[in-house]
């Protein structure tokens, strides 16, 4: 099989190939061309046709057909670099090239196919209600029979798609509904959900000329950012804070999500156990919005060991086994020199290993490694390791009194306040460093699609702005333009 | 024909065997004549004499040929660093005007090189191997590279005044592109190349009627993209031949330049650094897969392809190995130099009847501490 590259409607056979293999067997899955950024770059002078294409079609008839891009996508058979591509063939070859078990892979589909599904609710709710062709217009008149005009900041977005969290991808769904087209750099490792959705799109209407798909090297993510009028980057925090201030670029990087629970609550902290363990090892822990630690003011010592418990029991298992909770870490030696970072750090003062009676945490493959689940016990939010987050099932459980909780969680993207506590519930909305905020007994990794995630893709796409039209100005709805007046 | 030949039957010109053993008669004795010179006690440099001291042969009695340089230790490239740059300075060219070219040099003491006239040696010689019709003599030239303690500056002027043109040039700190790479300043580094495109489309736009160009590949996309997006192109702008270096020059890199940035002006990539002179490359052509294989400015430089663990034998044709530099000029002596670089051994090609390398790239087990690509 061979990824092409996609340059706006027009496959392109690089020179250059990227080989894809399986993380344990080695045997080739797939090939993938390999562009550089000066092609990005060129092909970017022709960005407005992207969006051109998309105005073509109502707005109400790109949301059907990304409804129909959905269900391919999950459940139908589509073609992708040249082969027929089935769910489980999807689930497979994505399972081989990331290591995330192949249940997990079906899981993430059917995530994508939620957000696809609910288009027109989830743009409903994010553009509060606006009529979508405001979109296509560039100007409106909302329910109020207020003329608004939201203005597109770029005719594509640019995306640096990661290798290690195909959960990423509900981000990006949304975008073509907006009348904005996509120009994605896939993972190295995980081509997979980039390619199969463009081409479940395309196969659904969607024109071609709206998609780009640019695999390469660091060069290939650098011409996105530096060129998009608007773009994605999924990466460490070393990234956040390289774009942090850069109006076009929107980065998302470490969750640091966590799980706060008050002093109201806390001594029921036995009810919650479940909820925790979810929020720590859902899709393995790769996730922004997996806990990274939990917060209470005592019963610490408790909690650690009941997670540990229930978690730290997990065992390896195949890729292909139903049952199978753990990715693999697939690049050679990453899952060791995790571990060796982690273990530097456990054995500070005030910390505590929970997980260390139920066996080694580092599994060693011939091509890979694993980590499992492991909860960490820290006495206070002072010891490193208590800031720390892993791309597996890693928690820290931080003893901290509540009223000094928020002064030392820091940047939270998921908060859940286990609390009825309206003081502490008052200080928690107000936290501004707290982005997504759950206020009860809910997982972390529990979204509601119908809110914005790390801040509204409208406003990253768009600017709401002034527009003014004098009656003889024509197509806007002069019934309700306000006449234009001088002075503020 | 060599035994140890590539299974793909070559699409290029191979040289013949007598062609390869006239090429290796003429190094030989070329080798002894440079080793006689650098070790002699009247026009050897200070540095040589010094270090045949602590060598266990006497190079002048038992280095006569091309193979007896492995007797020499490995060079260790600390030691073109720091000064006096003068004991590298043969005592037969005492007194005569010098010039040091540095290398690298982002953190600490630079790599230098003391040249008298090797640089402009290397140029004319390379000059015969540009195509009359798309480098024409008399055109002007714009210099659109590195600029500062390098050679490749003076070098393409002289290269323009050779070939009777005149040389516009731009300054580029590449050392400083380095540190905006390193620290992260992604928006500065598009400035400052913006900064040094601009400047080069002023220039190709001042009546000065410039038709051949040195370039790196990064900063040729940005002219060719910059200058259609004023709605012209590099042809347009009356540039007809192009020649550029660069470890980031793969074959996809060239067809892309070649069918979608260069609107028909002519490019001949060049492999060279401050040590080596300049390695012209063989023709670039789709039906070799756009190979780009580099041979070294025999006998005055040689490039073997080394085995990685023994760098005294070379890897089979079509092997992959590290550069291995050795440069035997009356200037400049360096034996088995072991480049941060990588490739795969090339057959001696018609023209260049002597091993060539294909692929250069970064020397992998040093890449990740290496920023390339940079300006």
């Amino acid at each position: 099989m061979h990824l092409t590259a996609f340059r706006f409607g027009k496959p392109y056979e690089s020179l250059e190939r990227n080989k894809l293999v399986h993380f344990m067997t080695g045997e080739p899955v797939a090939e993938v061309s390999q562009v550089g950024g000066a092609i990005v770059n060129r092909d970017l002078r022709k960005a407005e046709n992207a969006r051109k294409a998309i105005l073509k079609i109502s707005p109400e008839e790109i949301v059907e057909r990304l409804q129909t891009a959905g269900n391919l996508y999950a459940l139908g058979t589509v073609e992708v670099g040249g082969v027929k591509q089935s769910p489980d063939d999807f689930a497979r070859q994505q399972s081989a090239t990331t290591g995330l078990p192949e249940n997990l892979c079906l899981a993430n589909m059917k995530k994508n196919l939620f957000v696809l599904s609910n288009m027109d609710r989830m743009l409903d709710a994010l553009s509060r209600g606006l009529p979508p062709e405001v979109f296509w217009r560039g100007y409106g008149t909302e329910h109020r029979d207020v003329v608004v005009s939201y203005q597109a900041q770029s005719p594509v977005l640019g995306l640096v798609l990661p290798s290690n969290s195909p959960g990423v991808h509900t981000l990006w769904l949304p975008v073509v509904a907006l009348g904005i087209g996509l120009l994605l750099k896939p993972g190295g490792q995980e081509p997979w959900t980039p390619y199969r959705m463009a081409a479940a799109m395309i196969e659904a209407g969607i024109p071609e000329e709206a998609i780009g798909l640019y695999p390469g090297a660091t060069d290939v993510g650098a011409a996105i950012l530096a060129s998009c009028g608007r773009s994605m980057i999924f990466g460490s925090a070393k990234t956040v804070e390289q774009y942090r201030g850069n109006p076009a670029v929107q980065v998302h990087g470490p969750g640091f999500s966590k799980i706060l629970l008050g002093d109201d609550c806390v001594d029921d902290w036995a009810d919650y156990i479940d909820i925790m363990a979810d929020s720590i090892a859902a899709n393995s822990g790769r996730g922004c919005i997996n806990c990274s630690a939990i917060y209470a003011s005592r019963h610490t010592h408790e909690i650690a060991d009941a997670l540990a418990e229930k978690l730290g029991v997990e065992e390896v298992r195949a890729p292909d086994d139903p049952e199978a909770t753990l990715a693999a870490f697939t690049v050679p030696g990453a899952a060791k020199a995790i571990w060796e970072q982690i273990d530097g750090l456990l054995d500070k003062p005030g910390v505590r290993h929970a997980t260390a009676p139920y066996g080694s945490r580092f599994v060693e493959g011939e091509r890979c490694g694993w980590l499992r689940p492991t909860i960490v016990e820290c006495d206070s939010p002072d010891p490193e390791i208590a800031r720390a987050e892993y791309m597996f099932p890693f928690c820290n459980v931080v003893k901290c009194p509540q009223e000094k909780i928020l002064d030392r969680i820091g940047p939270t993207l998921v908060a859940t306040a286990i609390t009825n506590d309206p003081h502490f519930q008052r200080e928690l909305i107000d936290a501004s460093h707290i982005d997504r905020l759950n206020i009860g007994p809910l997982p972390t990794i529990k979204l509601d699609w119908l809110q914005p995630h790390e801040g509204n893709i409208i406003d990253f796409l768009y600017r709401s702005r002034a527009l003014q039209m004098t009656e003889t100005s024509a197509v806007v709805s002069t019934a309700t333009a306000v006449p234009a007046q001088s002075g503020t | 024909m060599p035994a140890d030949t590539t299974e793909k039957t070559p699409v290029f010109d191979v040289a013949d065997e007598q062609s390869i053993a006239r090429s290796k008669e003429k190094l030989d004795a070329h080798t002894a004549e440079i080793i006689a010179w650098h070790f002699h006690p009247s026009t050897g440099s200070p540095f040589w004499l010094e270090y045949a001291k602590t060598l266990s042969f006497d190079p002048l009695q038992e280095v006569n040929c091309f193979d007896d340089l492995k007797k020499f230790p490995a060079f260790e490239d600390e030691w073109l660093r720091g000064g006096p740059v003068t004991r590298w300075i043969p005592k037969g060219f005492a007194g005569q005007p010098a010039y040091v070219f540095e290398t690298g040099g982002t953190t600490g003491t630079p790599k230098s090189r003391v040249n008298l006239r090797d640089f402009r040696t290397d140029y004319e010689e390379f000059s015969e191997t540009l195509p009359e019709e798309y480098f024409p003599k008399g055109a002007n030239w714009l210099m659109l590279g590195p600029s500062g303690p390098r050679r490749l500056r003076l070098s393409i002027e002289h290269l323009a005044q050779h070939r009777g043109g005149i040389c516009f040039c731009i300054d580029l700190d590449p050392r400083w592109v380095i540190k905006l790479i390193q620290k992260g300043w992604m928006e500065h580094l598009e400035a400052y190349k913006d900064h040094c495109i601009d400047q080069a489309i002023t220039v190709l736009e001042s009546g000065h009627d410039i038709r051949c160009m040195f370039t790196t590949p990064k900063l040729l996309e940005s002219l060719a993209i910059a200058l259609e997006k004023k709605g012209t192109t590099i042809r347009e702008a009356g540039i007809t031949g192009i020649f550029s270096g660069g470890t980031e020059f793969t074959p996809q890199w060239t067809r892309f330049a070649v069918e979608e940035l260069l609107d028909g002006a002519f490019m001949t990539p060049t492999y060279g650094n401050t040590l080596m002179g300049l390695a012209a490359s063989r023709p670039v052509v789709p039906e070799d897969g756009y190979t780009i294989a580099y041979y070294s400015p025999q006998p005055r430089a040689v490039i073997e392809v080394v085995d990685f663990d023994d760098t005294n034998s070379v890897v089979p044709y079509g092997g992959t190995g590290r550069v291995k530099l050795t440069t035997l000029t009356k200037e400049t002596f360096v034996p088995g130099f072991l480049e941060r670089d990588e490739g795969e051994r090339e057959l001696p090609y018609a023209k260049y009847p002597w091993d060539g390398i294909s692929g250069v790239r970064p020397f992998s087990k040093l890449a990740t501490a290496t920023t390339v690509g940079v300006y």
